[in-house]
């Protein structure tokens, strides 16, 4: 039986690499009893995948992982139990059941939303120019940034992967590409526009925090992008 | 949300933020108010530190006391260091993230003599007062324990007190003491004198040490009423009557003992003469099976961890090693859970065990004979003989093996050139053992023997405690003799051959068998750099050789000087357990080349039996 959990990694959990998560959440499930089935052969491990791996030093409230589990309480008790092992800073949302042909978390991803502050005294001088400026530039025909490959550096548009981004009293809000056809950094964003106008992005001034992950449905010509937790339901 | 010692400009800036956010999964957190507080402290990274099961114990035990709060601190990364020191941070501890320096105690565990200057790195950054002579009221009562506590002379100024023996029995009465006196006002010093009469309890500012024109000791005398003369280690009696863990804190990133660790026993019967664990934890003591098994439950349970593994000095001679392990296979196997069982005596039984919990093509077995010839396995009372090893080998390559790793030391006492080229010729006949057992169609590639060695350096309350240690320079030459003789092998291509670093071997030698007067040494290259000397990276010879020559320290004096039988040594104020006399008898023994047997074939008289338990009373109910 496949299953979704959605989780918020906050507070001093945003210090904590991906691997070291995924090592956690293993414990996690043997903590918290959930009969979450193994994979065959010598070494067994528990199958187990996140949606999208968060970077150092940010927070979410949106996190992904699904789980294959051999039997199952109702969804407010697996949460319950997961809860009350969980540190502080880990927090389950919800607990939700897939159809048997889901597709994985991971290779559904195209898009998550971000919450941008920047970081007490690091603040653009002009509040009110910049949040104007950025909203703006945003809206453009055209967003060209180098960036790195392999090969070295290249001139890509990112103005496609930026779907919506607003600005609300000090933070910004942006839905942007994520996942493996096409990922975008909520700081480049930023650092393009900075950049245009002649700013420069301090290291360490921005508070980055996922607020939510989506997957597409529907085909090429019309994407329809959905949250992760949509794609099941509940467990009574 | 906890507020953290490090700005995020400083977590997200250096390697490994986990190591100081606390945080991790069954941390106790407590409100400090009206608490002791106490400050636990593993002088090495947080990764070995964390690995630590004495520790652990330790600090869930302190933790069931209501009126303790006990903490956390290792020592902060190379990148880290040098932040704190230019920001002027004070070293805090992991739960609270408070400095260290406001805690009423700081308690180091002191395991190896390679974190010596990790100790001193954690006073000065604690911004407490290297010398105990130099702290004031406010600065928290640092002592030391752990296995380095059998020898502390050579850290004697930097500590308030030392604890000997095991921590499982003598710190609630510290505790108790330490509410007496200074919840009712008492002196810093009037607390250090009343506790230094408790039992375990080492303060080493009551002591005076004489010396004599060679500069051996002349006395080592208490220069307060009330002192004792010589203090007993300390000891659990009856093992399953202690509190173990039931809650180890988990950390998120991984640990060199990322696993559930169960102690079986402590002790050990062997009474191998360079080893000093296997004096001074006499006698040997036994958990009960149930015990054991209950707690396998509880711990794998309560962290989560995929891994179990049983510690102990010497797990062949568990008593009821059997059930245990087939326990554990029947009852976790199938669930994900991976068993470790680290020495093992490779014969049958462990063989069949090993490959059931381990993917025998990826593994290797390990030997450990110490020695290359019988005659100085005789010598250091290693019971493994040839036979037994090349029995065991035979049977590994049947099962499927076709590494093997055998340990040895160079440097022991007596060694001559053919106890060095024994090493040699031993690897060269279990290579051979493969391809005389097992048929060419079935054998798995080649063989592959390891042989390691190590610098023998002699150990405080081992019967070599009066043994001559080598120079540098004699070490490598005898690692030069067994690598040539390794190369003329038959079946050279299948050998492989390394050694321990050699400068690091002697300065281990001086911390071991050192006095007060090395304390200036240890001192001063620190002062000048020397931290993390553990650490291949970090571990500078030149500047701790400039530190012996600046301060005038021969280094010598404690390494490869002949020692006189009836010479007072720094450790002497200490009871271990085993006698003087006992030890006395084992050198001339060794020199003597005759075993002794093991605690349960014979009782040697060692002394530990005075404790009133363990091996020494087996089967006299």
């Amino acid at each position: 039986m496949k299953i979704r959990i959605k989780f918020a990694k906050e507070g001093n959990m945003k210090f904590i690499g991906h691997l070291d998560v995924m090592r956690y959440f293993q414990k996690v499930m043997r903590k918290a009893d959930v009969d979450i089935r193994y994979s065959e052969g010598f070494s067994p491990h528990q199958i187990m995948s996140f949606a999208a791996p968060l970077g150092v030093g940010i927070t979410s409230r949106g996190e992904y992982v699904d789980i294959e589990v051999i039997s199952t309480d109702s969804s407010k008790e697996m949460l319950r139990r997961m809860n009350e092992v969980a540190v502080e800073g880990i927090e389950f949302l919800n607990y939700r059941k897939l159809p048997d042909t889901a597709a994985s978390a991971m290779s559904l991803v195209a898009a998550a939303d971000y919450t941008v502050t920047f970081r007490e005294g690091k603040e653009p001088e002009d509040w009110e120019a910049f949040a104007a400026g950025l909203a703006e530039f945003a809206r453009g025909e055209q967003i060209l940034v180098m960036k790195q490959t392999k090969k070295g550096e290249k001139e890509t548009d990112i103005r496609p992967m930026i779907y919506s981004l607003t600005v609300d009293g000090q933070a910004v809000h942006m839905k942007i590409a994520t996942g493996s056809a096409a990922n975008l950094k909520p700081d480049v964003v930023i650092r393009a526009y900075m950049d245009s106008v002649g700013l420069a992005l301090e290291e360490f001034a921005l508070l980055v925090h996922r607020d939510e992950v989506y997957g597409s449905r529907g085909n090429k010509d019309q994407v329809e992008l959905v949250a992760l937790d949509q794609f099941g339901g509940d467990i009574e | 949300m906890k507020k953290l010692a490090l700005s995020d400009e400083i977590l997200l800036s250096i390697q490994q933020p986990a190591c100081y956010i606390g945080n991790e999964m069954n941390v106790t957190i407590k409100d400090p108010a009206g608490k002791i507080r106490f400050c636990m402290c593993f002088p090495d990274s947080y990764q070995i530190g964390m690995s630590h099961l004495g520790m652990q114990i330790l600090h869930a035990k302190f933790n069931s006391r209501e009126d303790v709060y006990c903490e956390r601190v290792f020592s902060p990364w190379m990148d880290l260091d040098p932040i704190l020191r230019e920001r002027k941070i004070p070293l805090f501890a992991l739960e609270s993230q408070d400095p260290v320096r406001d805690f009423d105690f700081l308690g180091i565990t002191i395991q190896y003599e390679m974190c010596y200057t990790n100790i001193l790195q954690i006073l000065d950054l604690s911004g407490i007062p290297l010398h105990a002579s130099d702290r004031g009221e406010e600065d928290p009562i640092v002592i030391g324990g752990g296995p380095c506590a059998y020898n502390p002379e050579p850290l004697a100024p930097f500590f308030d007190l030392f604890y000997i023996g095991e921590g499982e029995t003598r710190y609630d009465a510290l505790f108790d003491l330490y509410k007496e006196i200074r919840g009712n006002g008492g002196s810093r010093e009037a607390f250090l004198l009343e506790a230094a009469k408790l039992p375990g309890i080492y303060g080493p500012g009551f002591y005076d040490v004489a010396y004599k024109e060679d500069g051996t000791i002349a006395s080592f005398t208490p220069n307060r009423e009330g002192i004792p003369e010589k203090i007993r280690k300390e000891i659990v009696v009856e093992l399953d009557d202690a509190p173990y863990i039931e809650n180890p804190i988990v950390p998120f990133i991984k640990v060199t003992q990322d696993r559930v660790v169960l102690e079986i026993q402590r002790g050990c019967i062997r009474g191998c003469r360079f080893c000093q664990a296997g004096n001074v934890y006499r006698p040997l003591r036994e958990h009960g099976l149930q015990y054991l098994k209950d707690y396998a439950y509880k711990l794998l349970k309560n962290t989560g961890h995929d891994e179990i593994s049983l510690s102990s000095l010497s797990s062949s001679d568990y008593t009821h090693l059997k059930e245990l392990v087939t326990f554990l296979i029947e009852e976790f196997k199938g669930k994900g859970v991976n068993i470790s069982l680290p020495s093992l005596r490779i014969d049958a039984f462990s063989l069949d065990v090993m490959g059931k919990v381990q993917d025998v093509k990826k593994s290797s077995l390990t030997f450990a004979p110490e020695a290359g010839s019988q005659r100085l396995r005789d010598v250091i009372n290693k019971g493994l003989t040839e036979e037994v090893i090349l029995k065991g080998a035979a049977e590994a390559f049947h099962g499927g093996w076709n590494r093997v790793k055998l340990y040895f030391m160079l440097g022991l006492p007596t060694e001559t050139v053919e106890d060095m080229e024994g090493i040699a010729l031993l690897s060269q006949k279990v290579a051979e053992t493969y391809y005389d057992e097992v048929p060419k169609e079935q054998r798995q590639g080649k063989v592959q023997v390891v042989a390691s060695s190590s610098f023998f350096v002699p150990k405080p309350f081992t019967p070599f405690q009066w043994a001559r240690m080598c120079t540098k320079e004699e070490f490598l030459e005898r690692a030069y003799i067994v690598r040539s003789k390794i190369r003329e092998m038959k079946n050279a291509k299948s050998l492989k051959y390394n050694w321990h670093e050699a400068d690091l071997s002697v300065l281990e030698g001086v911390m071991a068998r050192g006095d007060r007067r090395v304390a200036v040494v240890l001192e001063e290259a620190y002062r000048q750099g020397a931290v993390f000397d553990s650490w291949g990276e970090y571990f500078n010879n030149d500047i701790w050789m400039k530190a012996f020559a600046d301060c005038g320290v021969d280094p010598e004096f404690y390494t490869t000087r002949e020692r006189d039988l009836d010479e007072i040594f720094p450790w002497d104020f200490i009871d271990a357990g085993v006698s003087k006399e006992f030890l006395k008898r084992e050198w001339l023994q060794a020199v003597a080349e005759q075993v002794t047997p093991n605690c349960r074939e014979r009782c040697s008289g060692c002394g530990a039996r005075g404790f009133g338990g363990g091996v020494c009373y087996e089967n006299q109910n």
